[in-house]
């Protein structure tokens, strides 16, 4: 047997590494994309205080971490009996929301995605990159950096920060959007829709153009999962659980999300830190689905701006209206959202209850809460328990790339034997076919690097003069 | 005359401070005329191809390939510069130093309301690195020569450090932008 590892896998965000094994004939036995780091939350975050929880939780992530200070906010608005927030702290918590996911996809598609799509999977390396893009088409990058620093200025004025703000506590924000915080970003409001119209017309001329090549790479059957508003719509920040199947067929709907344990659960492998989960109904064998984009598209009836909304009707037209499975269109699905959060916060910045001033509620204390968002890359799920002293006694996160786990190693086995089995040379071009089947998916794998693992072998930290500072043996 | 090069990697962190890195927003296309980017995520360069003059680092060191990461950054880089907390302290992943490790496994992989184990394994693989017994932070394994305080550090904080250093010229940075957050 002959291994190959693509280490790191890059232009995703965090730690992943695959291995494909080949036989003498160079056919694929085995190909996986194993998760290699670890961290630990569940377990460090007991004994912390509950109102701690949307700060340091949100360091799951760089890349989205509103997305986690909300999930976390909504489960502590349990314990505080406040999850009926006032207009003024959903409006502004929805803004930042909607600020992040339009930062984050304008981040995957520009500075991670494009170099593979406008240069090609097997380009020079050397210019397959956001720097590649720079040169050859500075203006488009352009438009890619300042749509993503668009964002990162919607959640600063909303978190107070850029990365890692404090804007949620439980029960509320800890503040408003000024009427001079809103008129600055309502000046640059327009050319960010425009660009997010052409960004938008970029990625579907792509997807359809190239429909006959994309339509089998990497893709397959496969439910979808996610959270769906009451009548149907798509809505980033509440709803309850919807799955169909790979026809459409819904799994469940309007499932009230603090009974996921009764529908989800999660499976362990030995080869990756990361877990699998699946809808226990199906079982692990038939019960993965997909999260994001992708699967929002598939379970929402219909997006209620209008422009995203005719961009929806395009969209499942090219499957007669079927659930889409392949696995490329997450990209033209993740511009559809990109330009749908550019509405919606067009929307709220003219709403006045954005400079309301009564921000926080709170009722009766409980000592369980579940909060769920639907994060940039897919269902977030945050569930904690909290003792009388107001320390967090118990932590459950499945993150979004987590619920794509199964789907990448889909992927990624579907890659390996459609352009790499049976080839006499494995060249670097092929290897990237793997990787951009990945990126489809926007992995966060720092996200989903929060559980922790064993180690099978001996290791030993020597610092800079020699001196051996850590040794660990098999535990 | 070649342009310097520059290389980056993220380490046990959640790579925010990568991007703080690119939140310095237009200024990265002034940033690309005057380095090379080396290895980094952000391309697709997965091993060094040559020295580079300055390595960022994102990130504590949590498991083995992260050691050896840093290892080869200090090799191949003249200078290089810790990049926030969990580069500087171990900061968030650190809290796990607190815990003995069997009880962050048992609670990951056994006892977690939403796990599915009927064999009781935990993830074992080869293929998967090993863990140290607690996080480090990244100068208690290499020598770092600059350390750029935050949660992330700004944009601005990075931004100067790294135009002063490939100016050649003292990294001489305002309170504003070293105070922690």
């Amino acid at each position: 047997m002959k291994r190959i590892a693509i280490e790191p896998v890059t232009r995703v965000e965090g730690h992943g590494k695959v291995t494909i094994l080949l036989d003498a004939q160079n056919r694929v036995k085995q190909a996986r994309l194993h998760i290699v780091e670890f961290r630990g939350f569940e377990r460090f975050i007991q004994g912390r205080l509950f109102w701690e929880v949307p700060v340091i939780v949100q360091r799951l992530c760089g890349i989205c971490p509103v997305s986690h200070h909300l999930a976390g906010a909504k489960a502590m608005d349990q314990i505080v009996g406040g999850e009926n927030l006032t207009p003024t702290a959903e409006k502004v918590r929805r803004l930042m929301h909607y600020g992040q996911t339009l930062q984050s996809h304008a981040l995957h598609f520009f500075h991670l995605c494009s170099p593979d799509l406008l240069f090609g999977f097997d380009a020079d390396p050397a210019i397959r990159n956001v720097i590649g893009v720079a040169a050859k088409y500075p203006e488009l990058a352009v438009q890619g950096v300042m749509l993503r620093k668009y964002g990162q200025e919607i959640i600063k004025v909303t978190a107070g920060k850029k990365i890692h703000g404090t804007g949620a506590i439980p029960g509320g924000v800890n503040k408003n959007v000024s009427i001079a915080e809103r008129d600055a970003l309502l000046k640059d409001l327009d050319q960010n829709v425009t660009w997010a119209r052409s960004a938008l017309k970029l990625a579907k001329d792509y997807t359809v153009e190239h429909l006959e090549t994309l339509a089998p790479f990497g893709s397959f059957d496969s439910n979808h999962l996610s959270l769906v508003r009451a009548d149907g719509a798509m809505d980033l920040y509440h709803g309850n659980l919807k799955a169909i199947d790979a026809a459409g067929k819904a799994i469940f709907d309007q499932v009230d999300y603090q009974n996921y344990l009764d529908y989800i659960a999660e499976e362990v492998r030995p080869w990756s830190y990361m877990k699998f989960p699946f809808i226990k109904s199906l079982g692990p064998e038939n019960g993965w689905y997909r999260v994001g984009p992708l699967a929002r598209l598939n379970t929402a009836k219909f997006i209620d701006t209008p422009e995203a909304e005719a961009a929806r009707k395009e969209f499942v037209a090219v499957t007669d209206g079927k659930p889409n499975n392949i696995t490329m269109a997450y990209h033209w699905a993740r511009l559809i959202e990109l330009l749908h959060s550019v509405e919606k916060i067009k929307e709220l910045l003219h709403d006045p209850d954005l400079q309301g001033t009564d921000l926080v509620v709170k009722g009766e204390r409980r000592n369980e809460g579940i909060g769920l968002i639907e994060a940039p890359r897919g269902t977030l799920f945050h569930h904690y328990k909290v003792n009388e002293n107001d320390q967090i006694t118990m932590a459950n996160l499945i993150v979004s790339t987590t619920n794509n786990n199964e789907p990448m190693n889909r992927a990624v086995q579907r890659v390996a034997a459609d352009h790499i089995s049976g080839k006499p040379e494995v060249t670097e071009g092929l290897l990237n076919h793997v990787e951009v089947a990945i990126r489809a998916y926007d992995p966060c794998l720092s996200c989903a690097t929060h559980a922790l693992g064993k180690m099978p072998l001996v290791v030993e930290l020597v610092d800079c003069e020699g001196k051996l500072v850590d040794r660990r043996a098999k535990g | 005359m070649a342009k310097p090069k520059v290389a980056t990697t993220s380490l046990a962190g959640c790579f925010g401070c990568h991007m703080s890195i690119l939140d310095i927003d237009e200024r990265i296309l002034k940033l690309v005329e005057l380095v090379d980017f080396d290895k980094s995520p952000i391309n697709d360069i997965k091993k060094f191809t040559g020295r580079c003059a300055v390595g960022l680092i994102e990130g504590g060191c949590a498991n083995e390939e992260n050691v050896e990461v840093l290892r080869e950054f200090r090799k191949h880089c003249d200078v290089l510069i810790a990049v926030g907390e969990c580069a500087i302290m171990g900061d968030i992943p650190a809290m796990r130093n607190m815990v003995p490790l069997k009880e962050c496994l048992d609670e990951a992989y056994l006892n977690g309301p939403s796990v599915y184990n009927p064999s009781g394994q935990v993830p074992n693989d080869p293929e998967i690195p090993l863990l140290l017994n607690k996080v480090y932070p990244i100068n208690e394994v290499v020598k770092i020569d600059y350390f750029l305080p935050g949660c992330p550090p700004s944009a601005d904080t990075i931004w100067q450090a790294l135009t002063a250093l490939l100016g050649g010229k003292p990294v001489e940075l305002p309170y504003e932008l070293i105070k922690y957050d």
